[in-house]
């Protein structure tokens, strides 16, 4: 093969895997979505504070050390040396599930019925206070995560690939990060569970029936209350494992909690509704912006990625407008 | 209505009280950024800037027996923030301002100007206010990024034994106006020296970089350059780790150049290079007196953690520069209680050599600086420093040194010539 | 008994045609215009104008434009930061290309040609809805300054990248650039305001306002009862677009004078203002106001009390705004779902009655 064809097919395959880390971000909002109707603005936020949370636990650090020190004059900033990965990781669940009760009792439950954009601004204003929150409890300086995944390019990738040149050809094999592998590994193995979760268990078919009809899960017994706090719950172990896979790229800072613009051309494109149009927008998206920016990016500057995600998302749209899993809109007057 | 009238007030109160503590004192404001998306680095700068005005109080009284009082203001980063704390610490008599941020430096020149207070853009914001015929009341010397641009490609000229002539570079650039600097004078040196340019743009914030560095896989240039701020850096130096690009042939300018940027790397980022214009490490004097009069004392601004670092060296060299203007300006006019129209004077009278450098307990800490009303960026010097990951410290591995004189100052000409023209300026005799 | 409609006679078609029916309101307003205009500019320092007034004035103007697309149209835009700059280098390229044009007419063709590039965008809003269409505004919003950043036409081919208003005066007051005095900033800034509230408030009263609300409504019953849904959407995307056009060349060349658009004009931008007409509103006039005030000032108010009045550290008070401002954002939903001007008709219901309870 040539170089260009072998280049072109290193492109995709990066563009699938970056799809995935979308598709991680995406996978938060469209469960919060399908259960409730709530564009949840602070999902990027969430995934930031359990990054921080976690590497919190993970150091030992002693949470709003910095008000602490500030109101009592004292030194404290460490309460020992830390402690093991998986422990740091479950004790950052369970901060989560708090957080997700804690949200249902004190502003969703006040808020049902209240019309989508309504409930959209609730959870901005949530985004601004865990914002807050977070740097008060961790500081805001930037932290090393280190779950012990490893990163890097991949040498037998490359090694195998190297053969796949035309004789002659000046290659040097295609590239692939091992993260991004262990990522699209686990965004499989957590669609997987989430799929078995939801037709196998019984808070699972409940969570369907709400995501189907309130009214008429209501009616037949199931607490919304209830299955909202396990959405939430989930949604947060979801924006643990998205903190997790970016923060690994670049430490835990502020900026992590933008990782949500790029969820939301994967979101409109893949319809709010859908697991499967969240890793498949998210896979299209991945591939669409890297093409581009391979192809076209050199002729007209670059960086193009970021607008070029939406136009695409907006060509499809024009042909469907409910996105490409989206359930059917029908209007009736 | 209630609110307005509730903010009037409340603004009105707050603001008598603030007018209440400044007197007889001479005022810095600090435009610090502790929160948002940069406060990994606003923090150190901040306490390093914080610190060394508190140590001149502590130790020695203030300057020249007027205490020092620093005004803090949190930008955030944001213009409209910084444009807000700017007008809040004006009126307190504010010797000079030290925007820490491209866009709030383009607010206050001209601005600034029209108040007669100093604005010090150290190496960063309009590189051509290093001509001080246009802009009389804004400096940014040691150093700026075309300067550092130059200084990088002088560096590689030298590794490359001198002769660059068929080899290629890449810039790797925050796509904004900061990030956007380098690249008139890269154009203008690869003219010169033969080289090929590549200019790769990463968007704000830059979390998503594997374009990129697929294409630097691809085409293989000898050196990679970087112009990022933000979470762009550790990705940056994260990704070239990732596609095993050497690091010693990676070189970023002196914002990607903190141990915030390596650290989340590890290992992999031994041997990365970057520029700077003042030197790194806490083996200089002055720290015994920063620990002594300072940390121990409490008085620090931050825990005391990053003393040492990049970025407080930084935030410490620029608070000294402020003290030692402030000092020229006491000597010019007579008085010790300076305006900052004197202030101004000060800084344009600015004269530091090796010798008033050991004094101050920073030996060899920068170059010599000689200020000037024609030359406001003073000598356009910097240093490569490198990083070693298993020391987890930097270490400068060249002299300071020029730049390419002859193609910078033209550039600055036609630059500042330019903004004159636009804005009515007629440049002042010198 | 302090705000009551009793009494207020209306003998003529055009006395209950008018802008503000009940008296109270009328002399409030009136009272509230006098101020505005006649003391405040003897009041005025650079603070208050560069930081308090001023802001929000441009970002009440900028409210007022989403108001009209979101609140009165139903249509959920995230493209205001780029209509913003839209504005904002058109108003920068025009200054410089024709340095004759009086700034004041330089504002309003800024505003038309913000117009014409809302419509562009506007087209697919005829097909796409709901929260899907905000892609569309979103594609505006990355790409207009992506546009802005990279061709080097727009910044009139500058070294840095960013813009710098020229100095231009309205009767031979300096408006724009340093030496702009602040009463005379407020002032102009004041004037645009006021005349595009009242245009707003009228315009939102008459046909063209009544057919944004029945699309907002149901737009397929609009559309059987012969709105012509093209006409009503690509309406309200250019009026709003103008609107958010003139906020984007007053925030250039009044408020800041210097801009570089990734910074000036990015997406948060576009949260912001979206944020305003919820807190606010959703189609109030009064609301967008109330909105951009709420998201505008208290943060700077927050500010000089707790950093000004009790002297805590600057970044601890920073994140403690934010948690503020977001737990009073959830706070005032809770209480009030329908934003604040909600709150404040139900004051006045209660204020009709005060001090009888029935």
């Amino acid at each position: 093969m040539s170089p260009v064809v072998l280049n072109t097919i290193e492109v995709i395959l990066n563009g699938l895997m970056t799809g995935v880390m979308y598709s991680l971000v995406a996978l938060g909002f469209v469960l919060i979505f399908k259960a409730s109707g709530i564009f949840n603005y602070a999902q990027g936020v969430l995934a930031l504070f359990a990054a921080l949370t976690l590497v919190g636990f993970q150091t030992g650090q002693v949470p709003f050390a910095h008000v602490i020190n500030a109101t009592f004059g004292t030194d404290y900033h460490h309460w020992g040396e830390g402690m093991n990965t998986v422990l740091a990781i479950l004790l950052t669940m369970a901060v989560m599930v708090l957080l997700a009760w804690l949200v249902e009792r004190l502003v969703l439950r006040h808020l049902v019925n209240q019309e989508p954009i309504i409930l959209f601004m609730a959870t901005i204003g949530l985004a601004f206070f865990l914002e807050g929150l977070g740097d008060l409890m961790w500081g805001a300086n930037i932290k090393v995560l280190d779950v012990g995944l490893p990163s890097g390019g991949s040498f037998w990738w490359e090694d195998v690939t190297r053969t796949w040149a035309a004789e002659g050809t000046e290659y040097w094999g295609m590239y692939i990060d091992v993260l991004d592998v262990w990522a699209a590994g686990i965004a499989v193995v957590l669609v997987v569970v989430l799929t078995l979760f939801s037709q196998y268990t019984e808070t699972g078919r409940a969570l369907r029936a709400v995501a189907d009809d309130h009214q008429a899960a209501l009616t037949v017994g199931i607490s919304l209350r209830t299955i909202w706090v396990v959405v939430w719950s989930i949604a947060g172990f979801v924006a643990l494992v998205a903190g997790i896979m970016w923060g690994a790229k670049s430490g835990v800072q502020f900026s992590l909690s933008l990782i949500a613009l790029k969820a939301l051309p994967v979101l409109i494109l893949g319809g709010f509704t859908s697991i499967p149009g969240a890793i498949v927008g998210g896979l299209i998206i991945g591939v669409g912006e890297k093409l581009f920016e391979f192809a076209i990016g050199p002729m007209i500057g670059g960086a193009t990625e970021n607008w070029f995600a939406y136009v695409l998302a907006l060509f499809f749209l024009m042909f469907r407008p409910q996105g490409l899993f989206g359930e059917r809109i029908i209007e009736r007057v | 209505m209630n609110l307005k009238t509730l903010t009037t007030a409340t603004v009105a109160a707050s603001m008598a009280l603030g007018a209440g503590i400044a007197s007889a004192d001479l005022t810095f404001p600090s435009l610090s950024y502790r929160t948002g998306p940069y406060a990994p680095n606003g923090i150190p700068f901040a306490d390093g800037y914080a610190d060394y005005f508190t140590l001149i109080n502590e130790r020695d009284g203030g300057i020249g027996g007027e205490m020092i009082n620093l005004v803090e203001c949190e930008t955030g980063y944001n213009t409209e923030k910084g444009v807000e704390c700017y007008e809040s610490t004006k009126g307190q008599g504010s010797l000079v301002y030290q925007p820490l941020s491209t866009g709030i430096t383009y607010q206050l020149i001209p601005k600034a100007t029209a108040d007669g207070i100093p604005v010090h853009s150290m190496g960063y914001g309009r590189t051509s206010a290093a001509n001080g015929k246009v802009f009389s009341n804004i400096f940014n010397y040691p150093g700026n990024y075309w300067d550092a641009a130059s200084i990088i490609v002088k560096h590689i000229l030298d590794q490359e034994g001198g002769d660059l002539s068929g080899k290629s570079l890449a810039l790797v650039y925050h796509n904004s106006a900061y990030g956007k600097e380098p690249i008139r004078t890269l154009e203008e040196l690869a003219k010169k020296h033969g080289y090929s340019l590549t200019l790769l743009a990463v968007d704000h914030p830059g979390q998503e970089q594997k374009s990129q560095w697929l294409q630097i896989r691809r085409e293989r240039p000898d050196y990679v350059m970087m112009w990022g701020w933000g979470v762009m850096n550790q990705v940056a130096i994260q990704e070239a780790v990732n596609i095993r690009y050497p690091m010693d042939h990676f070189i970023g300018v002196w914002w990607s150049a903190s141990e915030n940027d390596v650290i989340p790397a590890g290992e992999g980022a031994n041997g990365y290079k970057a520029i700077n214009f003042h030197g790194v490490g806490d083996g200089f004097p002055i720290y015994d007196d920063i620990r002594k009069y300072v940390v121990d004392a409490g008085k620090a601004a931050g825990d005391g953690s990053n003393l040492g670092t990049v970025l407080y060296n930084r935030g410490m060299y620029a608070a000294m520069l402020a003290v030692e203007a402030a000092r020229t300006a006491q000597e010019i006019h007579g008085v010790s209680a300076i305006n900052p129209a004197q202030m101004r004077d000060g800084m344009e009278a600015l004269k530091i050599d090796q010798a008033r450098m050991a004094e101050l307990g920073l030996p060899d800490f920068g170059p010599d600086i000689n200020v000037t009303c024609a030359n406001h960026g003073g000598p356009g010097e910097g240093a490569i420093q490198q990083w070693d990951a298993a020391s987890q410290s930097w270490s400068l591995i060249t002299d300071f040194v020029g730049s390419d004189r002859e193609v910078i100052d033209p550039l600055i000409a036609e630059d500042s010539a330019a903004f004159a023209a636009e804005n009515n300026i007629t440049p002042r005799d010198c | 008994m302090f705000y009551r409609e009793a009494g207020d006679f209306k003998t003529s078609y055009v006395d209950d045609q008018q802008t503000f029916p009940i008296r109270f309101d009328r002399w409030g307003v009136r009272v509230l215009l006098l101020v505005a205009f006649l003391v405040v500019p003897f009041l005025i320092n650079d603070y208050w104008e560069k930081s308090i007034l001023i802001p929000f004035l441009v970002w009440s103007l900028a409210a007022l434009g989403l108001n009209i697309l979101t609140g009165y149209c139903g249509l959920v835009s995230l493209g205001t930061g780029g209509f913003m700059a839209v504005g904002a280098y058109a108003s920068y390229k025009i200054m410089t290309a024709f340095p004759e044009v009086n700034i004041f007419f330089v504002i309003l063709l800024s505003g038309g040609v913000t117009a014409l590039v809302g419509i562009l965008f506007g087209l697919p809003s005829l097909r796409i809805k709901g929260f899907y269409l905000a892609v569309a505004t979103l594609a505006a919003q990355f790409f207009l300054i992506w546009l802005f950043n990279k061709a080097p036409w727009f910044y009139n081919y500058s070294a840095s990248g960013q813009i710098t208003v020229p100095e231009r005066s309205v009767f031979g007051i300096v408006v724009t650039g340093p030496e702009a005095a602040s009463w005379a900033t407020y002032l102009f800034c004041l004037v645009f305001v006021v005349l595009f509230a009242f245009v707003a408030r009228n315009l939102t009263r008459g046909r063209l306002g009544r057919s944004w609300m029945a699309i907002r409504d149901m737009d397929i019953a609009a559309e059987i009862i012969g709105v012509p849904p093209l006409q009503a959407k690509l309406s309200a995307f250019a009026v709003s677009s103008f609107y958010i056009g003139l906020a984007g060349a007053l925030f250039f060349s009044v408020y800041l004078g210097a801009i570089e658009p990734t910074e000036a004009f990015n997406i948060d931008k576009s949260f912001l203002v979206l944020f305003m007409i919820i807190i606010g509103g959703l189609g109030s006039i009064f609301g967008s106001f109330v909105g951009a005030a709420f998201m505008v000032l208290l943060p700077v108010l927050f500010k000089n009390i707790m950093v000004g009045g009790f002297g805590w550290p600057t970044d601890m008070v920073q994140h403690f705004i934010f948690v503020l401002v977001g737990g009073l954002i959830m706070f005032f939903l809770i209480v009030e779902p329908h934003g604040l001007a909600q709150l404040w008709r139900v004051t006045k219901e209660k204020l009709r009655l005060w001090p009888f309870p029935h």
